[in-house]
């Protein structure tokens, strides 16, 4: 068995310089238990649907697809990372959802000058000064978002908002990033319990504060559950409500319901998209999966059609790493979101929309694109990177 | 006089093993495994550290992740504020040193209570610890904190995962060894004797606080190295070390291992860590499977592995 | 601040902890009667929460879901304490802990086989979605009105069935004498096993009350179970009023902590620092709470069979 092993290997690494690889191995860590799980699963779908779409072959190469649960604890994520890198060897690696599981993991992957292509969290300090020539971000920078809602919020002219978010660091930077483009004032700023359960005393405040619009950023089971109270405390009758994407995806419209009903949210990619490619990654997801698409379905799809466009650019020759990366950087896919393309620091440059919810005519709760909030918009903080 | 053979047959065969792992891991091409083992090693020193305070001393803790975590971020900490002393000699003794202390005064207030009510206090103090560093932004709040490198041991390379594996295994085996005379010394048998009955002992004039105190310190203590070493080993420490699901998974490995049986972590981070690694390769529902493997441990072994063995050997 | 304010957030803190008194209640009861730690409490509360949401929506009425899905939960409750508990009653603290933790472990994941990673739907009926207002210029919500009444209610209810009827006695026997209660035989099985479902009804009621508030998904119990052990432990293991005191008194200062704490910390520290640290205090007040309570009486408000 190990003579096998060893065979195989050394045939290997002769083989190698020579030809195209046959194989290409793609390790995916997601979180896929647990209350985080519901937004790796959606991860999860939209890459293999996308898989699905390059005919099972990212760039022609046979896929071998390493599927693994990072539970939502770093220390585990960490492990597996390693498992994939040393063990498997593995060509890319994608799937991450949550900052604190990517920060626990880049050292390995990236030390070991394997691409990683994030689905979803876009940390600041990667797009900044720790720029990586190894990563890419096909999603956006975790500021992005709330970026835009400031944006819109700035642009109808509010001047006393109320802004409640999660006592943890980077609950604070989105934050950041709304106040880099609002530039009214504060009826209050409150940041509460990381998986509070309960926002009634916040909603009190809220109403005595007398804000003239909300802006609330709260990942997760946390948005739930605040969604459910705001509109439970008749809130959303005259006070408008603008959050994040994240807060508005399909699956929490799907289990919320009614109480999103009208609010505002800033995202950069929504099911009514009009492109093409946009309408065909709906129509099969549904098919597929029975359920509409969310954006981090959309972010796992583009990731697989990334590597797709790259493998198949450089004609499968996967370890000329520095014509990989070139590909990747030409981003030479068509994404459901339209045109993008890279910035040097790997984030996206790209349009973000305003979403309102609404009912559509079978009766489901979905965004509808209202407007664009900016267009061919870079991040913050590029000009840090030198890549 | 066969039991006692076999007894050391089964030690040595085990101390062989732990001995080659890393050239057997190289010879079957499976080098990760080697930095697998030094992450069984590590909750095998936690697991036994608790293992000091629930079997012996019949103190059942849910916090006992403050002390690992708290360990873990001392060396997180060292290496970004004072790289120069990142040397193990110094912060590795230091995370010791300030989890013992933490312990101390944690232990103070909670031997107030006992029974299910110190499982509550104790789990409150990692708690507040917990959302502590959630919200310190300093050393990274929630997204935890990345060490640009392991300690620095001086003739040693702890970047190469063999060396560092040797290095946790000799903390280990030495930390066994000093928990395994403690609880055979008049301080153990004292532990025990409060465990079983605590107004006797201090009928007989023994003052079953201070005893118990002091083994609150040493397993907090030795938590806090399992912490450093953690830390090293991850090169990153992160708020969920101190959440309370890390208390109860090694809680629950000292219960499977063996409760107050010196092998009891040991064998208890081993089968929990390797069923993890086992059977999520097989099924993403593999949590059922540990529920009921669980499940049948509290109904058919109920002194967990290490009894398993002992009463086969018998 | 106005005086307005400070009533509405009293009502608030009093509210939440009637939520956590829902949750409480059982298992202190299961506690207290059975000496059973039931990590499994919050299993069961998911349960009763995914029960009512799917047969609200199978059936379009929110108290003909609520009715069904609370009897469904007391009769798996009872199910499990026939084939799995009762096997572990004469055993010890650790073991009832491993135990129920396993079973934690395969109800999460049987309950994500079964309904999936998305979370399910449930929301306030309509007769129950509008404001009350209470004093002019005061609105409060329905259905927090609501969960204040059935919080009052079964808190009532439970005070009578233990102080009036035979089924309180034997309860009570069985809490504070335990070789009494066992040598009454075949009678303390049913009365368990009773008692159990009736704790897991009550599981399910607050999955009902609480499922249109909260997120109805896998791993909702953890995160609340802590919670209603923290209720339980300052009251008192095994008392019903010490778990309704506990209830009041977590709601309360987690309410305050969070409405007052960083404004009155404002006025006597630096505003950077009060902004700091307001958050993070108020996010550890209930732990705060429990240690200082235990450190005063280590057994709890209300100890049992002192």
């Amino acid at each position: 068995m190990n003579k096998e092993l060893l065979c195989l290997l050394v045939a290997g690494a002769l083989a190698l310089p020579l030809q195209a690889a046959e194989k290409i191995k793609v390790g995916f860590i997601s979180t896929l238990s647990g209350p985080g799980g519901v937004l790796g699963s959606a991860i999860r779908d939209g890459f293999q649907l996308g898989l699905e779409h390059a005919g099972g072959k990212l760039g022609g190469l046979a896929t071998e697809l390493i599927v693994e649960d990072d539970q939502q604890k770093p220390d585990v994520a960490k492990q597996l990372a390693d498992k994939l890198v040393k063990r498997d060897k593995v060509d890319i690696m994608t799937g991450i959802v949550f900052q604190n599981i990517l920060q626990a993991v880049e050292p390995t992957v990236l030390g070991a000058e394997t691409f990683y292509i994030s689905p979803n969290t876009g940390p600041s300090d990667l797009a900044g000064a720790a720029c990586n020539p190894y990563f890419f971000a096909v999603s956006w920078v975790s500021d992005s978002y709330s970026e835009a809602s400031g944006k819109n919020v700035n642009d109808k002219g509010f001047k006393n908002v109320f802004v409640l978010a999660p006592n943890y660091p980077g609950g604070k930077d989105v934050v950041a990033g709304f106040k880099r483009y609002y530039k009214g004032g504060y009826a209050g700023e409150v940041y509460t319990k990381l998986g509070q359960l309960d926002y009634a005393v916040e909603i009190s405040q809220m109403r005595a504060a007398k804000p003239d619009a909300v802006f609330f950023f709260l990942p997760g089971g946390m948005g739930v559950n605040f969604l459910k109270q705001w509109q439970q405390a008749g809130m959303g009758k005259d006070l408008p409500l603008f959050g994040t994407g994240w807060s508005f995806d399909q699956d929490t419209l799907a289990a919320v319901g009614e109480p999103t009903l009208g609010a505002l949210n800033a995202a950069h990619w929504n099911l009514d998209l009009d492109n093409a490619a946009n309408k065909q990654f709906v129509a099969d997801f549904e098919k597929k999966y029975g359920r509409l698409p969310n954006e981090y379905a959309s972010q796992g799809y583009d990731a697989a059609l990334l590597i797709d466009a790259a493998v198949r650019e450089v004609k499968g020759k996967i370890e000329d790493k520095a014509a990989l990366r070139r590909a990747l950087e030409a981003a030479n896919f068509k994404s459901v979101r339209g045109a993008f393309k890279f910035n040097k620091n790997h984030f996206p440059i790209q349009n973000y929309y305003l979403r309102q919810v609404v009912k559509d005519a079978k009766g489901r709760y979905v965004n509808k694109t209202v407007a664009t909030i900016f267009t061919d918009h870079p991040d913050a903080y590029v000009a840090a990177c030198k890549m | 006089m066969t039991v006692f053979r076999r007894r050391h047959a089964w030690l040595g065969a085990l101390v062989a093993l732990a001995l080659v792992f890393p050239q057997l891991a190289a010879w079957l091409g499976q080098d990760f495994y080697v930095a697998f083992a030094s992450r069984v090693l590590i909750w095998a020193l936690l697991a036994s550290s608790l293992n000091l305070l629930v079997g012996v001393g019949g103190m059942v803790s849910l916090g006992h992740a403050a002390f690992y975590g708290v360990g873990a971020y001392v060396v997180g900490i060292v290496a970004t504020e004072a790289p120069q002393l990142s040397a193990a000699l110094i912060a590795w003794p230091a995370a010791v040193a300030v989890s013992g202390l933490l312990a101390l005064a944690i232990g103070a207030i909670s031997l107030r209570t006992r029974g299910v009510y110190f499982i509550m206090i104790t789990l409150a103090f990692a708690q507040m610890l917990f959302y502590v560093f959630v919200s310190l932004k300093a050393y990274g709040g929630d997204d935890g904190m990345a060490i640009a490198r392991r300690s620095a041991l001086p003739g040693l390379n702890l970047a190469d995962e063999a060396t560092f594996y040797y290095v946790v295994l000799a903390l280990f085996a030495l930390c066994l060894y000093a928990l395994a005379r403690l609880t055979a010394s008049r301080f153990g048998r004292v532990l025990a004797g409060i465990k079983d009955n605590e107004a006797r002992m201090e009928s007989l004039g023994y003052a079953t606080f201070r005893f118990k105190l002091v083994a609150i310190v040493i397993s907090g203590a030795v938590a806090g190295l399992a912490g450093a070493l953690m830390a090293n080993l991850n090169t990153y420490v992160s708020p969920n070390m101190l959440y309370w699901d890390q208390s109860g998974t090694v809680l629950v490995m000292v219960i499977l291992g063996g409760l107050g049986s010196l092998w009891g972590g040991l064998a208890g981070a081993g089968a929990y860590l390797l069923f993890e690694e086992l059977a999520t390769a097989v099924t993403p529902h593999w949590q059922i499977g540990l529920g009921a493997l669980l499940l049948g441990v509290v109904f058919f072994a109920p002194a967990g592995i290490a009894g398993l063995f002992a009463r086969r050997r018998r | 601040m106005t005086s307005l304010l400070i009533l509405e957030q009293c009502l608030n803190g009093l509210q939440f902890g009637l939520m956590l008194f829902l949750l409480a209640a059982g298992l202190t009861l299961v506690f207290g009667i059975m000496d059973l730690i039931n990590l499994a409490h919050g299993s069961l509360y998911m349960l009763g929460a995914y029960l009512v949401a799917t047969l609200t929506q199978a059936s379009g009425n929110f108290l003909l879901g609520a009715a069904l899905g609370i009897a469904a939960t007391a009769v798996i409750g009872m199910a499990l304490e026939v084939l799995i508990l009762r096997g572990l009653y004469q055993r010890d603290h650790l073991s009832q802990v491993l135990a129920t933790f396993a079973l934690i472990l395969i109800s999460n994941e049987t309950t994500r086989t079964l309904w999936g990673v998305q979370p399910l739907q449930l929301n306030v009926p309509a007769w129950l979605s509008g404001s009350v207002e209470l004093l002019p210029g005061l609105g409060y919500s329905a259905f927090r009105l609501a969960i204040i009444v059935v919080g009052l209610a079964v808190a009532a209810l439970l005070y009578l069935v233990i102080t009036r009827t035979r089924i309180g006695m034997l309860i009570r026997a069985g809490a504070s004498n335990r070789p009494m209660a066992t040598a009454m035989g075949t009678d303390i099985k049913r009365l368990f096993t009773a008692v159990f479902g009736a704790g897991a009804a009550l599981c399910a009621l607050a999955g009902a009350m609480l499922g249109p508030l909260l997120a109805v998904q896998v791993g909702m119990g953890e995160n609340i179970l802590i919670l209603a052990f923290v209720t339980v432990v300052i009251g008192g293991i095994g008392s019903i009023r010490g778990a309704f005191v506990g209830a009041l008194l977590v709601g309360v200062v987690d309410t305050f902590g969070r409405a007052f704490m960083p404004t009155l910390l404002r006025h006597a520290l630096s505003p950077a620092f009060a902004d700091a640290a307001g958050p993070s205090l108020a996010a550890i007040s209930i732990y705060l709470l429990m240690v200082a309570v235990l450190f005063w009486k280590p057994r709890g408000l209300f100890p049992v069979g002192a």
